[in-house]
């Protein structure tokens, strides 16, 4: 019981390291990004290849995961992205969705359309017992880093002369030009940042996420979830929202494995047109 | 006298937009030629039939209502299943299934629209997404009724109103096919010309003026809704009376998916725009999936990205609007 817990809430964490980019890009910047977990899927395949064709350590191959999503995802911003903020949301659905058939194509083509495995190290295998309650090791340490970055972002956010910017930039864009922001180098490095976390969480969830090329599509759905559940007016909101339904995932998975994706879709619906703004949001914000 | 005089501009320029083009005319001319003409083509030409009607039923909502659907196929699939299950259980006699099919997805539309047309844009995608998401494990769940994973198969397909037989005839079906395709769409085309149909551009347009000068927003994207899922339940209907399983596919999200891309490459808002994109998707995917059956997947984004970047939604319409534009312009310069 208890373990099913633990796991769900490493399931949680490491969905909400991957879907926060995603809460700002469409929370914040009002962008569809349905191509958010083709970054995800980059750094698990970053890692993957660094790790077991180069014998690159694990732990050195995540932040390397990190950069190598983060720079995809600034040019892919610059580039392709830039064109598209202020054109309407089927367009953004049509581009992004494409990317992502290119993305997966692209990856069955040079890696192969098996799920594959990262070659973790030994001492993140197995699991220990705390009190009864069995702990396996590599989710602990999946709790941990997702528990680290969390700290972090809300730091940064909340306490750093960029946080401030990007609060600014997210809360009326045209004052925040007034004042001399660059807006739309802020949007540039966070979208980069949330890219890169999302290939920071790819790669570190490969193991339980199942790394493969249909892999943005399939969590897709999860990551839009978590952010239109959780709201996008904190990073609170999305937080919780993910930990509930990595819990609700695993739990369902493991109680009623059948009716599991009928469950989680069935409250989105129901959260959704209940409160259109988000389970967590501030009352009518806007 | 000059109110009169407008207003009868205006009616003049309502009429002339809802007569028909003579390219409509030589195209509908040309479909229905082509069950004679191209008797090898004939599965193709089906398959291309019944994902226009499908993208025509999305065209209603996205083109004309601006509602993005991301699960049109939850639509579909009911159709499909419940023609399926009705020929099995009840009647075979193909129309009646479609009437069926017909009646019972727009009731499914009707009572989903309630939640669809709640929230913003996101909410919607993110909803009607979800509603496709549980028609699936509906679907996949109740094994005993549908099947499941293996589909579901002997259904009696009787020959259309009792004398037009259609079961393993490829010709028979496709102008079976084609012929239920033009009457709905000539519906949708009385449908998109009617105050109804302004109303509805009106409100994707502008939905505060649009109520502001008295459409009850609400109930017309409630209709609007409604009758695409009767639309696409009657499509659906069509495959699974010309194909001999009806399974999970009918439903999943590559299905909503490839829809909205169709319909996307054709352009939305003209009603051929379904019909043109399903047409160029499918002969591409068979000549493409042919050569390099994988990535076929590759090519059908790239396409999406060049079409978002350049043509936005009108896809492959804007070219012809373009060239339409320069000869217009280049005549009305001397």
């Amino acid at each position: 019981m208890l373990t099913i817990l633990f796991d769900g809430i490493a399931y949680g964490m490491l969905l909400f390291v991957i879907a926060c980019g995603l809460a700002v890009t469409l929370g914040l910047m009002n962008f569809v990004n349905l191509a958010h977990g083709a970054f995800a899927m980059l750094g698990g395949y970053c890692a993957y290849v660094l790790v077991n064709f180069y014998g690159v350590p694990f732990f050195a191959s995540l932040p390397v995961a990190f950069m190598f999503a983060a720079m995809i995802g600034l040019v892919a911003e610059r580039t392709l992205y830039v064109h598209f903020y202020s054109r309407s949301h089927l367009e953004q659905v049509m581009f992004t969705i494409g990317l992502v058939f290119m993305v997966s194509a692209l990856v069955d083509y040079f890696l192969g359309s098996q799920q594959r495995f990262i070659n973790l190290p030994g001492y993140l295998q197995g699991r220990f017992d705390f009190f009864g309650v069995g702990i396996g090791k590599y989710r602990l340490l999946i709790i941990l880093v997702c528990a680290l970055i969390v700290i972090v972002l809300q730091l940064i956010l909340g306490y750093t002369r960029f946080g401030s910017r990007l609060r600014a930039a997210v809360d009326d864009q045209r004052v925040a030009r007034g004042l001399g922001i660059n807006v739309n180098w802020v949007f540039a490095l966070t979208f980069a940042v949330g890219c890169g976390l999302a290939g920071l969480g790819g790669a570190l969830g490969a193991e339980i996420l199942s790394l493969e090329p249909h892999f943005p599509l399939k969590f897709m759905i999860y990551f839009l979830i978590v952010v239109s559940v959780g709201g996008t007016s904190s990073i609170t909101g999305p937080f919780l929202a993910s930990i509930l339904l990595g819990i609700g995932d695993v739990a369902g998975k493991y109680y009623a494995p059948r009716y599991g994706g009928f469950v989680i879709y069935t409250i989105m619906i129901v959260v959704l047109v209940l409160r259109p703004q988000g389970l967590f949001a501030r009352g009518t914000a806007k | 006298m000059n109110t009169v005089n407008t207003v009868q501009q205006a009616v003049a320029a309502l009429k002339q937009k809802r007569a028909w083009h003579w390219l409509e005319y030589l195209f509908w001319l040309g479909a229905a030629a082509s069950v004679f003409l191209l008797p090898s083509q004939h599965a193709l030409l089906t398959q291309i039939a019944i994902w226009s009607l499908f993208a025509i039923s999305l065209d209603l909502l996205l083109g004309y209502a601006g509602i993005v659907s991301l699960g049109h196929a939850a639509y579909f699939g009911f159709g499909a299943y419940v023609a399926a299950l009705f020929a099995i259980n009840f009647y075979g006699e193909p129309v009646t299934g479609l009437l069926v099919a017909g009646i019972a997805a727009g009731l499914l539309g009707l009572v989903t629209s309630l939640l669809v047309l709640r929230g913003t844009d996101l909410t919607r995608l993110m909803v009607t997404l979800g509603i496709a998401l549980v028609m699936y494990e509906i679907a996949n769940q109740m094994s005993w009724l549908t099947g499941g994973a293996d589909g579901l198969t002997g259904m009696p397909v009787n020959p259309v109103l009792g004398f037009f037989p259609i079961y393993f005839m490829a010709a028979n079906a496709y102008a079976y096919v084609l012929a239920v395709c033009f009457v709905l769409f000539f519906v949708a085309k009385r449908i998109v010309h009617s105050p109804f149909g302004y109303s509805l551009r009106a409100i994707k347009g502008n939905p505060l003026r649009a109520s502001s000068i008295g459409i009850p927003n609400n109930r017309r994207l409630i209709a609007v809704y409604t009758i695409a899922a009767a639309y696409a339940g009657i499509a659906g209907a069509l495959l699974a009376q010309t194909t001999p399983v009806v399974s999970l596919t009918y439903i999943d999200f590559q299905r909503s998916a490839d829809v909205l891309l169709m319909l996307i490459i054709g352009g939305t808002g003209y009603l051929y725009g379904g019909i043109i994109g399903s047409a160029l998707f499918l002969v591409a995917q068979k000549f493409i999936g042919n050569v390099t059956p994988q990535y076929w997947e590759f090519w059908i984004g790239f396409a999406l990205v060049v079409i978002a970047l350049f043509a936005r939604d009108r896809g492959v319409f804007s070219i012809y609007e373009r060239i339409s534009g320069a000869l217009r312009s280049r005549k009305a310069k001397p």
